[in-house]
């Protein structure tokens, strides 16, 4: 219907329109700006924490689950005593044999104690009692040396893995392998190096030497009654509902749990947390979504005003060109590409707010957010959005101008 | 007296020409009225007027205000519809067409230059020649070339790029001048075209008028100054939505020598002018 030479110069004098009017078209766009820009960069520190919480999650292994002792919720103290609640070595077993979905699975009991080579002497460092399957769960392999073997677990050996750190702090030679340090005043031979993780998960794992003996051993260091955790890897994330039925099956039998009792124990599954993690950043950015609406909402209102400003005083140059043949629609087009533009340009600057915005975001230190940016989809989304509040708030100002008569609109002063 | 305003003189120049359009003359309006409403008040800005105009003709419409004068010059530029009566233009009643009808109509077939130029003053003066092409059909191709020429043509070759702010008052007329023939409309309506220039501008904007009819253009000059209406063959004078008067130039300044009182100009338009019966 209408030509091309039509849309070029609709458009060329909308940009003229905004160029000619600079502050006033800034200060017109200014809510669509700040809406855009606060949205976006909000989404951008949500995309940011969600890369770095999944991140985290993922180092840690999204198949990983753990198993701990638990007292059933408004249950009497002494109902459910703490030693009857520990999780012990043969459940662990059992899980080990039964469990079908189970890949692999440790148990991990701590103890601290002092540890001393040659004249150096550190107190109370953390010493975990494991299972040779512990380096899978944990994917933490042995560097230098070797792991432990079934023969040391047995055999209840007076061996020990340690990591780079405690070498470090217990100033040992680079390579310690067949060293011999004394922890809790016992003497162990150092049989391999463990890889230092990368990830620190949500920064709890702070204490950086670390001393790993065969869980046979750490039995009999411990006192009668200790704590023990079980940590171990479905074969699959995707079976992880399944194999967390089959562990809660065992450890019910074990236990001789009724039908109908409460478990005195809980398992775990990452990813389960992760699952919940996404919900929630979903409503958060759900949240944002409605922040930026309501924004739109307000700088919308002021388009609608500046762009009534706009059609009173360029009513003369609306009644030449109806005077010269433009047809309502045509008047109605331009107007409404001009509030359209406006609010693009506006989406625009917002944008590139947005995004110096995440980007001191990621300047911030300790706050995690290195990765905060703003996805395409946000981009693509705060345009539309712009472009859509262009059109609703720009339809009555540009439906005003199409139904100008002409006779009048060139009459006015 | 509606009746004996029915008087129009076609010019001679058109009469003779043998193609089927050209016996319907370009312009017949048929017992046209309108009235306007404001508040209470009814305002009979046109009353039964009469008038046909030929192709090629250049007429002045002359009035004081209130005769209708600024309301004939709206329906014959299709800018609105009368109340009652028929406005053919080209052979086409275009007194009962829809708004977006009417608004092909002007582009086509009017071109408009007004008293205060009325150009887009963020555009060239190339610009603002194009504009009718806008909103013209299939006006994509040569439309530059088509613009130039018209510039050409007014004579404002070496003003093409410029702003209407760096331009004279007869340079803007010019170029508004340029953009009503830009279309080869029916025609070229005019309203007051020189009421905003010196008297030597004037002569050239009228002079400018007079080289365009003379290579066929229709004119029509909305007007209330005699030397305006002096360049003109045929004048047309209006008083209270009628035609008081329908005389080619010559008679018509002889009978405002003769007699100043518009009533004798009247008589004296019966007397010339053969009625065209609608």
């Amino acid at each position: 219907m209408l030509n091309p030479l039509f849309w070029l110069q609709a458009i060329s004098l909308a940009f003229s329109q905004i160029w000619a009017n600079k502050s006033r078209a800034f200060l017109t766009a200014l809510g669509i700006i700040v809406g855009v820009a606060s949205t976006t960069a909000v989404i951008a520190a949500l995309t940011g924490l969600k890369a770095k919480v999944l991140n985290e999650f993922e180092s840690v292994g999204a198949s990983k689950f753990f198993v701990f002792p638990d007292r059933p919720e408004n249950a009497p103290r002494n109902m459910y005593p703490w030693e009857k609640i520990l999780i012990k070595t043969n459940e662990v077993e059992a899980i080990r044999d039964e469990c079908t979905l189970v890949k692999s699975i440790t148990p991990i009991t701590e103890v601290g104690l002092d540890v001393e080579s040659g004249d150096k002497r550190i107190e109370g460092i953390t010493i975990a009692g494991i299972w040779p399957e512990w380096h899978e769960v944990q994917n933490r392999f042995v560097q230098e040396g070797r792991p432990f073997s079934s023969m040391d677990v047995e055999s209840e050996r007076q061996v020990c893995l340690i990591n780079a750190d405690a070498i470090r702090e217990l100033d040992l030679p680079a390579n310690p392998v067949g060293e011999a340090i004394l922890i809790g005043g016992r003497r162990f031979m150092i049989a391999g190096i463990v890889e230092t993780t990368q990830a620190r998960f949500f920064g709890m794992n702070t204490s950086s030497a670390e001393i790993f003996i065969p869980f046979s051993v750490a039995e009999k260091l411990q006192e009668r009654n200790f704590f023990m955790r079980i940590e171990g890897l479905f074969k699959s994330p995707e079976t992880a509902l399944e194999g967390e039925d089959e562990v809660r099956f065992v450890m019910r039998r074990m236990r001789g749990i009724g039908p109908g009792e409460p478990e005195t124990f809980r398992v775990a599954a990452i990813d389960k947390f992760i699952a919940q993690f996404k919900t929630l950043a979903t409503g958060i950015t759900a949240i944002a979504g409605g922040i930026v609406g309501i924004s739109l909402l307000v700088g919308g209102i002021g388009i609608m005003n500046i762009m009534l400003v706009s059609v009173s005083e360029r009513t003369r140059e609306i009644g030449l060109r109806k005077a010269v043949g433009a047809t309502p629609m045509a008047i109605l087009l331009q107007f409404l590409l001009e509030a359209v533009t406006l609010c693009l340009v506006g989406g625009f600057i917002g944008i590139a707010f947005g995004r110096l915005a995440a980007y001191g975001l990621t300047q911030i230190p300790g706050a995690q957010l290195e990765q905060a940016d703003i996805p395409l989809w946000a981009v693509a989304v705060s345009f539309l959005f712009s472009a859509a509040t262009g059109v609703i708030f720009g339809m009555f100002p540009a439906i005003k101008a199409s139904r100008l008569d002409p006779i009048e609109a060139l009459r006015h002063e | 007296m509606v009746e004996s305003n029915a008087a129009a003189a076609r010019s001679n120049s058109t009469d003779g020409a043998a193609d089927d359009s050209s016996r319907e003359p370009l312009i017949r309006v048929c017992a046209m009225s309108k009235i306007y409403r404001v508040g209470v008040e009814v305002i009979h800005a046109l009353r039964g007027l009469e008038l046909t105009i030929g192709r090629n003709e250049m007429v002045a419409i002359m009035g004081s205000s209130g005769s209708g004068k600024s309301t004939l010059m709206n329906m014959l530029g299709c800018l609105d519809r009368p109340t009652t009566g028929a406005y053919f233009l080209n052979g086409r009643d275009v007194s009962r067409m829809g708004a977006k009808e009417l608004a092909m109509v002007r582009n086509q077939e009017i071109g408009f230059v007004f008293q205060s130029f009325e150009l887009l003053p963020r555009q060239t003066a190339l610009e603002n020649v194009e504009l009718p092409l806008v909103y013209s059909h299939g006006a994509w191709r040569g439309r530059r070339a088509r613009a130039l020429a018209a510039l050409d043509r007014v004579g404002l070759s070496s003003r093409v790029h410029h702003r209407p702010n760096q331009l004279s008052g007869g340079q803007k007329q010019r170029v508004a001048i340029a953009r009503a023939i830009l279309n080869k409309p029916s025609i070229l309506l005019a309203d007051e075209p020189t009421g905003n220039l010196d008297s030597a501008t004037t002569a050239e904007i009228l002079e400018l008028f007079r080289q365009i009819h003379a290579e066929g253009q229709t004119v029509i000059i909305v007007t209330h100054e005699d030397e305006v209406a002096a360049h003109c063959h045929r004048v047309v004078r209006l008083r209270d939505g009628y035609v008081l008067s329908d005389l080619p130039i010559a008679q018509d300044i002889a009978a405002r020598h003769r007699a100043p009182s518009p009533q004798a100009a009247q008589s004296a338009a019966n007397d010339t002018n053969a009625g065209v019966a609608c």
